[in-house]
């Protein structure tokens, strides 16, 4: 009677031990918080062998990176130990879940990833329809079979193809490559836009960061945004003045469109009306020491000068406001003389977290506001 | 000392002073000195000693480190780099035992002769601890299983270089021992082999650096120490506390790394500075010579000799006791990563992939073969059960002698 009774238990504590299990690993946190529990959870989904797949993918949704990692490692240790033993896993519970596009999209990519493994030919079945897909890993893949796809047909014939790929790309050196090719063909495209850069600023300065000593004073700018004031700078009395960026990729040169002060520091300010609240990031290159403000809100600052800089050099989670959203940027330069250290510059953008540009809302808001600093 | 610890301090003076025909568990090899013992390499190098030759799946500057039957490898790879490879193959026949991937928490992006993978992981025998530029920290066993995860990208945010990080991590006495040292934020961690909780955290120099910690052994009474290097110079570290035993203030590069044979220390400062301690405890300079200045390879000390390769890829060797420049040999350069040391014999791989087998006496250095593999190799070598092993962005090598 106790025999018969053992797998019935087995099976109620089924549904509830895995869910347990995959909530320990969920929970894992910084400093090896919860690893000796999440060694034993993930042993115990790993006992359970291939029902387990989709339930760990599932559970990427809405965890932290950390978890995810531990997630993955539960489900790659599953997946390897059925293929070495000659099992075969669920397919159409995984294609199912590779078609879902309100899951995490690196939970997607890894189900697709062991899928491809045995089935190559997936790739033709899946991919171009997976242009805008939330994964920036399959639009990569849609994007590059329909760079190939352009160059073949060539010509004229050609511009539908690359106009489609644009739509779906994310990644510069994809648009690189296909704006050029746009261009070449007498195509419009204006990059800016595609990537969601921030273009035109008013910038005050400048103020002094002689001995780099500018970086943690505080000047009147971070105290009270005011773009009708005028301030002491290091070079006298400066006012907010207008900047522009026509470069492709919003880079805004201070030292070409005012002056590479050494030693000194810039405030740049400008507004970003959003559709809606929500939560984008703001992704910067700079080679130069900065501090970003969103809504007064000091969100990142770096200290760190000439170390190179590119498009999306740091990546800035930020809780946006529906309506105007006041940007303040302090972008310092220092005194290093080598040539390779006299970039004043920076470039900035706002996109989702795949790296899709997020356009301002249209309607237009005035950059007169004041007080969005405190 | 009771006969237990006398043992243990014994083992850990063989274990740290060479890598003996076997173990490669770390950057540079266990003693991280570049140095193999016991080993029979092969010194005619060709399409023949090649043993086997596997495909990866991503980038990586970090080296191949070996654990028994197993070369351990890492690995970076997406448009972004942010997936993280550790992968362990057979040493015997090259098949892939396991892969596992990660997500990096940190930043990734780096200069473009870099990668995430540029640091080379270590193991203590039991884990494999993989570190990258994104500062994650990962601890899997040897069949892959993740025990623990470090995400000091995320930890400490600002604790990052945009040109990337590079700095290999080691493991003394149950403790791994990082340097995460940048120009916003920079620390040394000790963290638990076994648990991943972190047993102490140090402040450093604000300055980017590429170095990577070594040991300086156990001896007699006094215990093993990591020895931490940046512009300021070099400091001793309890690797059990992180308390600084001494320091070494004048001076050391941010690239080449201190190299310890015999219990004399090589610090790339001020040219190639030797150092010993004194019967107190303290750093004593033996002698400096500004013209054995190594460029990016870090100092290489075998039969009484040093070797150093400058940015021009000129082979410095120098008398280790006196450090009287012996003699120079154009090597072709330029070169990423630190040569292998081994039964007489130097074993160089450069950028374009260039493998060739210097053998130095104290008169002058002769090439001896050179092998072509065609693809760029920006890492050091390892070498294990008298085998080499290297690693280029594409493939993993073994080079062996056939019996």
């Amino acid at each position: 009677m106790i025999r018969a009774l053992v797998p019935l238990a087995l099976a109620v504590c089924l549904a509830p031990c895995m869910a347990d299990d995959i909530s320990v690993l969920r929970a894992v946190g910084g400093g090896a918080q919860g690893a000796a529990k999440a060694r034993a959870a993930r042993d115990s989904l790993v006992d359970g062998g291939a029902k387990n797949l989709i339930p760990i993918l599932t559970a990427f949704k809405g965890s932290s990176t950390l978890a995810t990692n531990w997630l993955r490692s539960a489900f790659e240790a599953i997946a390897d130990a059925e293929q070495k033993a000659g099992k075969s896993l669920p397919k159409s519970e995984l294609l199912k879940f590779v078609a879902d596009t309100t899951q995490s999209p690196e939970a997607r990519r890894l189900a697709y990833e062991w899928l491809l493994k045995r089935r190559p030919e997936l790739a033709d079945e899946l991919i171009p329809g997976m242009l805008l897909d939330p994964s920036p890993d399959f639009r990569r893949d849609a994007v590059a079979r329909l760079i190939i796809e352009a160059k073949a047909a060539g010509g004229n014939s050609a511009v539908d193809v690359w106009k489609k790929a644009l739509r779906g790309a994310v990644h510069e050196d994809q648009v690189k490559e296909i704006a050029k090719a746009l261009r070449d063909s007498e195509v419009e495209v204006n990059l800016q836009k595609h990537f969601g850069f921030l273009s035109s600023w008013k910038i005050a300065g400048p103020f002094d960061n002689r001995d780099e000593a500018g970086f943690a004073a505080v000047y009147a700018p971070e105290k009270k945004l005011d773009l009708e004031a005028s301030y002491e700078g290091s070079e006298g009395e400066v006012k907010w003045q207008p900047v522009a960026s026509d470069d492709d990729y919003g880079v805004v040169d201070i030292a070409e469109a005012l002056s590479n002060y050494k030693g000194s520091l810039m405030y740049a300010t400008t507004t970003y009306n959003s559709s809606k609240a929500q939560d984008l990031e703001v992704r910067l290159g700079t080679p130069n020491a900065w501090k970003l403000w969103v809504n007064g809100k000091l969100v990142f600052q770096r200290e760190e000068y000439h170390r190179g800089t590119r498009m999306d050099q740091y990546k800035v989670p930020v809780s946006l406001q529906a309506g105007a959203n006041i940007i303040l940027l302090k972008v310092c330069q220092n005194e290093q003389t080598q040539p390779w250290a006299q970039k004043y510059q920076f470039q900035l953008r706002v996109c989702d977290s795949t790296g899709s540009g997020v356009a301002p809302s249209a309607r237009a808001v005035s950059l007169s506001q004041k007080g969005a600093s405190k | 000392m009771t006969r237990l610890s006398a043992l243990l301090t014994t083992f850990v003076v063989v274990f740290f002073n060479t890598a003996d025909g076997g173990d490669w568990r770390q950057f540079r090899g266990n003693a991280a000195n570049s140095v193999a013992t016991g080993e029979k390499l092969p010194t005619e190098l060709s399409g023949g000693s090649v043993a086997w030759k596997v495909e990866l799946p991503g980038r990586g500057l970090s080296g191949p480190i070996a654990v028994g039957e197993q070369i351990l490898v890492t690995a970076s790879s997406g448009y972004t780099q942010e997936r993280l490879h550790v992968m362990s193959f057979d040493a015997e026949t090259g098949e892939q035992q396991w892969e596992r991937q990660f997500k990096a928490t940190g930043r990734t992006g780096c200069h473009e002769k870099m990668c995430v993978a540029t640091p080379t992981p270590a193991s203590d025998g039991e884990r494999v601890f993989a570190f990258y530029s994104s500062n994650d920290l990962i601890c899997t066993d040897l069949a892959g299983n993740l025990q623990w995860y470090r995400g000091l990208g995320e930890e400490f945010p600002n604790a990052s270089n945009s040109l990337g990080m590079s700095s290999s991590p080691i493991v003394v006495e149950g403790t791994v021992v990082a340097q995460v040292e940048s120009d916003a934020e920079a620390f040394a961690i000790g963290v638990d082999a076994e648990t991943g909780e972190t047993k102490w955290r140090i402040e450093r120099p604000r300055k980017a650096n590429w170095t990577s910690p070594a040991v300086l052994p156990a001896e007699g009474k006094r215990p093993a120490m990591v020895l931490l290097q940046s512009s300021a110079g070099l400091s001793a570290v309890d690797p059990e506390s992180g308390k600084v035993v001494w320091e070494f203030g004048d001076g050391a590069s941010t690239i080449p790394s201190a190299s310890v044979v015999n219990g004399k220390i090589y610090i790339p400062s001020h040219g190639l500075t030797s150092v010993r301690l004194t019967p107190k405890g303290g750093p004593e300079e033996i002698w400096n010579a500004s013209n054995l200045a190594p460029a990016t390879s870090s100092p290489v000390i075998l039969d009484g000799m040093t070797f150093t390769v400058n940015s021009a890829g000129a082979l410095s060797a120098g008398d280790a006791e006196s450090g009287k420049r012996l003699w120079q040999l154009r090597l072709k350069g330029p070169f990423s990563g630190t040569p292998l040391a081994s039964n007489g014999h130097l074993f160089f791989f450069n950028e374009r992939g260039l493998a060739f087998v210097v053998k130095p006496s104290r008169e002058e250095g002769v090439i001896i073969s050179e092998l072509d593999l065609g693809e760029t190799i920006l890492c050091s070598p390892a070498a294990s059960n008298n085998a080499l092993y290297i690693r280029s962005d594409g493939h993993l090598w073994k080079f062996a002698d056939r019996f």
